[in-house]
Formats: structure tokens, sequence, C-alpha cells
């Protein structure tokens, strides 16, 4: 492959096809057909949302509420800019805060020699970016979890008809159940089972993390079995001819074959686990995205309504950035796109 | 000696009323070095013969004997080529053929099994190709690769099932060729599964029609005395090719013909003893 065409083909596996047209005029390729196609890929998008944002602001101010009018694209970014804002100067206390602490270190060390510095830690309330890394660090370690569940049962469903059969009911009447009522159960059995230690991970956290882990397992465990279930009959007869042990049948034949069906599995799990995420953070306390929300909620500020739709945008953009990630990964694993790596 | 034996085999699927008799009392027994070909129509239950004898699937009846030890499921020592290659999409070619090798020779020293994969691979001239994936390799080739592994497990007896089935015919001439340098090479037992009379009359040493199916059922066996190697070109204007192909071919056809008209089970005309 040249080398135009690799980058092409590497920006398609990355899910930027909106770029490709550009790389290819700038390569020189026929300008009126990449033309065509980047007013199709870009402009068509930036037309749907721009529209969008002016009806919503002709809209907005229509509607008045109990805590003002509903907030237009303006005032929502005014909020999204304050939010970080607010940040950056939480960040610069810290710093602060730190500073002084060394120094005072210094002198405390110097008045009582041989004596252990009482260090303390900045216990300013967390930040949006903050809420931001712990919805995720959240999301992951349910979908970790949830992963290293889903994915073996799931195999083992795909490669024994009795086991599957023995699952399915589980599976199929635990599958639709919401989280708002699995977290009672999780917190309940978090709270006398975790202990009341206060090391390690908080409460909330564990018990958000089981919650989206409990919600999320399906898509994975069904995908995987009927992944592995759908594997080439031929394929499992080189295994049988060769006599493979089990393990080298599952790492050489089982697993890469329902490979593409696992990340799909795990891509809708993500998608699911970032959804219901919220829902159990703002039950469960848990100092995320839905806590933020409800907190805000609770405010009742003429604010409220403004900072609750940055967090619905902040919440769409990276549940499309997660997705995207997970595609991107996809892409990579599958056998029949191995030569675009 | 014969080295593997069929003796009274049968093969049904399905149950109760919906039961088909696919195979009925098979015979054979095979000598060792033999290249025996069986010739018949698409459907006739040639590759249910074959799962048979590499295991994959059980008789319902007789017995299977290889090396005088009852067959009981798949092994290496069976080597087969499968009808659609079978290779797998996410190894390359070397590392189709080190599964096979890896499994079959654990023991041996990690120099001496890629001493036989590269071996194979020059046998089969894939050498060039062994980085590839088989999506990126033409029929031919994968077919190839897939002749190298059945063949790098050493095995006590190759069995091709159809192994040209899904080539052109000018890949088909040209693999042939190969297939049949390689047998002079190596002297396997081969058992080769087709419905090509004149792939078989080029091939073996011996060549037995099945009838068509359900219940088929193995017709005489033609010795095949041309001389090797022989080249398809002028085996064309030999009449003794001619003359064992019109007889296989004439014989097929009755049974097929037979088996239209036949509403139960009849013994089958030999006429090949008039030939």
């Amino acid at each position: 492959m040249t080398a135009p065409a690799r980058l092409v083909s590497l920006l398609e596996t990355l899910g930027l096809t909106p770029v490709v047209p550009l790389v290819r005029l700038c390569l020189g390729e026929d300008p009126r057909e990449q033309l065509a196609l980047l007013v199709n890929l870009v402009g068509l998008p930036v037309l749907g949302g721009t529209l969008f944002l002016l009806f919503w602001a002709a809209v907005a101010g229509g509607v008045k509420t109990s805590i003002g009018s509903v907030p237009g694209p303006a005032q929502v970014w005014r909020q999204a800019v304050g939010l970080f804002r607010e940040h950056q100067a939480e960040r610069e206390h810290e710093r602060e805060f730190y500073a002084r602490q060394t120094l005072i270190r210094a002198r405390y060390e110097k008045a009582f020699p041989g004596r252990a510095w009482p260090a303390h830690k900045y216990s300013g309330a967390p930040t949006y970016v903050d809420q931001i890394e712990t919805s995720l660090e959240t999301v992951f370690a349910g979908f970790v979890l949830a992963s290293l569940i889903a994915v073996p049962v799931g195999v083992f469903c795909g490669l024994s008809k009795g086991f599957y059969n023995a699952v399915n009911p589980f599976v199929q009447i635990f599958r639709p159940v919401s989280p708002l009522a699995w977290l009672p159960i999780v917190m309940i059995l978090v709270s006398a089972l975790y202990g009341s230690a206060s090391s390690g991970l908080p409460k909330a956290f564990v018990s958000s993390a089981i919650t989206v882990a409990l919600c999320s397992l399906w898509p994975t465990l069904i995908n995987t079995a009927i992944g592995v279930g759908s594997i080439d009959h031929d394929h499992l007869n080189v295994a049988r001819v060769l006599r493979l042990p089990l393990g080298v049948r599952l790492r050489k034949i089982v697993l890469p074959s329902a490979l593409p069906y696992i990340f799909t599995g795990l891509r809708l799990s993500l998608g699911v686990g970032w959804m219901v995420l919220i829902a159990a953070e703002m039950l469960a306390q848990n100092p995320g995205l839905g806590k933020f929300v409800w907190d805000m909620f609770q405010n009742g500020s003429s604010d409220t309504l403004a900072l609750i739709m940055v967090a619905v945008f902040t919440i769409g953009i990276i549940g499309f950035a997660l997705d995207r990630m997970m595609l991107v990964l996809q892409r990579l694993v599958s056998y029949d796109r191995a030569a675009v790596r | 000696m014969a080295i593997l034996e069929l003796s009274g085999v049968s093969k049904s699927f399905g149950r109760g009323e919906r039961r088909t008799c696919v195979l009925r009392e098979i015979d054979l027994a095979i000598a060792e070095g033999e290249f025996l070909a069986i010739v018949g129509f698409s459907g006739s239950g040639k590759t249910t013969l074959i799962n048979l004898i590499a295991g994959l699937a059980r008789p319902d009846g007789g017995s299977i004997r290889l090396d005088g030890r009852e067959v009981d499921g798949p092994g290496p020592d069976r080597g087969l080529v499968f009808q659609n290659y079978s290779l797998l999409p996410w190894l390359t070619v070397e590392e189709n053929i080190a599964l096979a090798v890896d499994n079959v020779f654990p023991g041996w020293p990690r120099e001496r099994r890629r001493e036989l994969i590269g071996r194979h691979l020059d046998l089969v001239h894939l050498g060039p190709a062994r980085h590839k994936l088989p999506r990126q390799l033409s029929g031919g080739m994968r077919q190839r690769v897939a002749v190298a592994r059945a063949l790098a497990m050493n095995p006590r007896i190759l069995l091709l099932d159809e192994p040209l089935g899904a080539l052109d015919a000018l890949t088909r001439g040209a693999l042939q060729d190969e297939i049949e340098r390689i047998w002079e090479a190596e002297r396997k037992t081969v058992v080769l599964i087709t419905n090509d009379v004149d792939e078989a009359l080029l091939l073996a040493d011996r060549v037995i029609p099945l009838s068509p199916g359900p219940e088929a059922r193995l017709g005489p066996p033609v010795p095949v005395a041309l001389p090797r190697p022989r080249d398809r070109r002028e085996l064309n204007h030999d009449p003794e090719f001619k003359r064992l192909r019109a007889a296989i071919t004439g014989w097929l056809l009755d049974a097929g013909a037979v088996r239209k008209v036949a509403v139960g089970p009849r013994p089958l005309p030999r006429l090949l003893t008039a030939a």
C-alpha cells in the first residue's frame, strides 16, 4: 500500500471518515468528487447542528418555569465556561494550599526536629472536571467487572448448549431490569459485605460500579455466546483433527473467531453502562456527573437548567467518544480488518 | 497388508420416518502407499464416507480400522484436507501450518518444528507467501496451504475431500499436477474423493465409483495401470484411459438411472464385468 492509501485507511479505521475527503483533496484526487463528499460528510452535519441551535435559541426564551425561563444555547455555553473557570480556580487554590503547606512543613521540622509532620490533604469540593473523572472511573470499573464476568460466561454458553439452557432464563429475566431497581439491593449488600472500613474505595463508588456492571454485562454475554456458538464448523473440525487441547482451542480458534462479536457486545455494554451510570450516581451519591445533575436539581437556582444542560451535553459527548473508542478497538481486533492495522 | 480397512460400514442420518440411510454396507481395503480415488455424483455420500474415515462422524454399523486399530475419533494420523480449505483466517499461512505442527509434535525442539514447516511450505511452493493471510491468497494457493498443513502432520494416510472442487478448470489442472508430484515425492497413502472421473484417472492407482445415495454403495474397483508420470494432454488420446473413463462414467450413469427407477433397495447390475 502507498503512504497516502495507508493514511486514508488509518483515518477510516479511526472513524475519522469526514477528514478523508479533505486528505484526498490535498493529495490532488478528483476535486469535484471529493468536494461533494466533503459537503455530505461535513457540510450537512454542520448545517443540521446550526439549524438545531437556532431553533433552540428561538424557542427557549418563551418557556417559563418556576426557576426562570428555559436557557438558550448562549446561556448554556456561558455556564460551561463558568464551570471550567471554577475548576481552574479550584486547582489554583489547591496549588497554593500545598505550596503553603511545604513552607509550614519546613518551619515545623525546624522547630520540632524528629517529630513527623502531620500532612494535610486538600479538601476542596470536587469540580466539574473532577466529577467527570469520577464518572469515567466508575463506568470503567463497572465495565471491566461486567466484562470479566460476561466474556467467560458467554464463552461457556457458546460452547455448551446445556450451559446456555441453564443460564438463559436468568439472562432473560435480569436483562430488562432497571438500574434503579438494582441499586438499593446493591447498596445494602455493599454496606453489609464491603465493610465500614474507610480504607479503599468509597461505598458509593463501589455500589455505582456494581450497578453499572449488573446492567451492562448482558449485551457482552449474549454477543459472546452468539459469536462462540456460530464458529465455522470446519474450524472446529480442524481443532478436532489436530486434537487441540481446550486452552489452545480457545486461544487459537474460539476467541479469534468470536472476537468481532465480543467487541460488538462490549461496545453495546459500555454504552448501556454509561447510560445507567448517571442514574446510579444520582441515587448512590457517587460524586460524578449523576450527583452533579441531582445536586443542581436540588439547588433550584436560576442557573439550574443551564447547568444540567451542560451536563447533558457532556454526557452525550463522552458517550459518543466512548462508543468511537470501542469502534476503533473493534476494527483493530477483527481479523477481517487485520490488514488495516 | 491393508493400512485402512472398512468392513460393513453403514451410516444414516435423522430419526424415525425421516431416517435416511446414506451409506450401506461399505467394504473397502487400502494398501500402504496406494493412491485410491472414490468417484461419485454430488450428494452421493462421498463426504460422509471421508468424515467416517477421518473420525469426525461415527458409523452406525461396521468397523473402520487404521493399522488394525479401530478408529474412534479424529486424529492427526489421518491428514484431512477439507473441501473448503478450512484455514483459520486470522492466522498467516505459516501460523496455520505451525498450529498443526506444534500440536502434533509438541516434544520436538523449536528448530526442528520450524524446519518441518519450512520444508512443507517449499513443497507446495508457498515459501514467499508464508506471512500472508489466507484471504490474500487465491483459492488454489489456499488449497495448497491446506495440503501442506495436512502433510506436515506426517499422517499415516492423507484424505482429500474434493480438494479441487471449488477451483476453476485451469487452476484445477495445475493443482492436479502438483498433487501427483507431491505424491511421487512423499509416497503417502492417499484417499481422494472427487466428482471428476478424469481427475481420478489422472491421479489414482485404483478408482472406485460410488453409486448415488441414499444407500450409496461402492461399485467395482477399477485398477488404473497407466504409466506415471501421467501427462494430461497425452492421456486424452490414450485408448486405455478412454476405455476406463467410459467404463466408470457408464457405471455411474447406469447406477444413477437405476436409482431413479428403483423404489426399494435393488441390487445394481454389474455392468463393468462385461467390459
